[in-house]
């Protein structure tokens, strides 16, 4: 194995540049070294100016998320070995603002995340609190939403889906996802509420079923999944409210 | 020390256009785009279809008037390619169902390759009838 690999990083400094340009550096090649890294070692004595985003370095706080070799990945789990000889690409993820370097704007996310209520609403939308009860579950009640609990809103299927960087006012994967964790959950009553969001123009038919969100995902939550239950859900209701008299949907 | 002006509120965003050529980038997005496409082709069957009935309906002239035609060397290369697109549109369908749909049977998620087969296993009998009704 060569001992060194070579980074291709792409570099935008907003108060100089008018847009990216590659910037190259060598780093050290070793077998147990993530992209991550590799971008450390640059950070820490080669480059200071460099900025990217990270924080656990072991896949749970989904901070790292950049595109290598043209693929969103988590850096934190992606090892220059796989890579060699290199040299390894490392740009922003796609289909968002580029702030700085490989750091990208996630406000739009922000904004959108709470549209779904991704939190359990009660019947009478929690006025009547009983502090000393449980809501008892199953395993097989958790397991019906665990899948979809998973998400640690790192943005790569957002980076991903190709209708996101087509149209942006697609709400996305990763929030229908987390929609339908909710939904699931058998202690929640919002379903109607959430889908009240989600059948607008820009919530679920805005998918054509690439499937690359659940390609890419790096926790195996299947947004895409999410989003196809979530438009039979949709049509079930629309049958339903065609067919049946109020008092039976 | 804090400059007088304060934060920039204004950040200079880079935003990345997205090419016209963003499917050519990568396999997954060029197989997507040809099973969106797949659909035009699905179209042009039931088109060819109609004409057929229509024509089998006009009566024996017609329906050989029909047949020189569905041989004519640009029909039979279109249904060529219009049939390698409903291939591709039957398999990638397939492929996709147990992610859209999540059966259970007496508490238990059914497998992902009990679904596509039971799809596969749906199109031989629906063939093997067709092929019997066409060829009895």
């Amino acid at each position: 194995m060569a001992d060194s690999i070579q980074l291709r990083v792409s570099r935008f400094r907003p108060d100089e540049d008018s847009e990216p340009h590659w910037q190259e550096y060598d780093v050290p090649l070793r077998k147990e070294w993530t992209v991550l890294d590799g971008l450390n070692h640059v950070k820490n004595g080669v480059d200071t100016t460099l900025s990217f985003r990270w924080s656990c370095r072991m896949g749970i706080c989904g901070s790292c998320g950049m595109t290598v070799d043209g693929e969103p990945k988590l850096t934190c789990g992606t090892f220059l070995s796989d890579y060699a000889p290199g040299p390894v690409t490392i740009e922003p993820l796609s289909n968002f603002p580029v702030v700085r370097d490989l750091v990208v704007d996630l406000s739009d996310f922000m904004a959108k995340l709470p549209r779904v209520k991704p939190w359990i609403i009660r019947e009478d939308d929690d006025r009547t609190v009983f502090p000393d009860v449980e809501y008892l579950q199953t395993p097989e009640e958790l397991d019906a939403y665990k899948q979809f609990s998973m998400c640690i809103n790192c943005m790569l299927c957002y980076s991903a889906c190709p209708v996101y960087g087509l149209d942006p006012e697609f709400i996305g994967p990763a929030a229908i996802a987390l929609a339908e964790r909710y939904d699931l959950d058998s202690r929640d009553r919002g379903n109607r509420q959430r889908l009240d969001v989600l059948v607008e123009h820009d919530g679920v038919w805005g998918c054509t079923f690439v499937g690359e969100c659940t390609r890419v995902c790096p926790q195996h939550v299947d947004p895409a999944a999410a989003i196809q239950r979530y438009k039979l859900k949709a049509a079930l209701a629309t049958v339903k409210a065609f067919l049946l008299p109020r008092g039976a949907r | 020390m804090i400059p007088s002006s304060g934060m920039p509120t204004d950040l200079r965003l880079y935003r990345p256009r997205v090419s016209t050529w963003w499917w050519t980038r990568k396999r997954s997005y060029f197989v997507f785009v040809m099973r969106e496409l797949s659909s035009i082709f699905v179209a042009w069957f039931v088109v060819y279809l109609v004409l057929f009935v229509y024509a089998v309906g006009q009566g024996e002239a017609a329906y050989r008037r029909f047949l020189d035609w569905a041989a004519s060397p640009w029909v039979t290369v279109l249904n060529v390619v219009a049939l390698v697109f409903v291939l591709l549109h039957t398999v990638t369908w397939f492929n996709l169902t147990p992610q859209a749909m999540a059966v259970r049977v007496a508490g238990r998620r059914v497998p992902s390759f009990h679904i596509i087969a039971g799809q596969y296993t749906g199109l031989v009998v629906v063939s093997a009838f067709v092929l019997w009704l066409v060829t009895r």
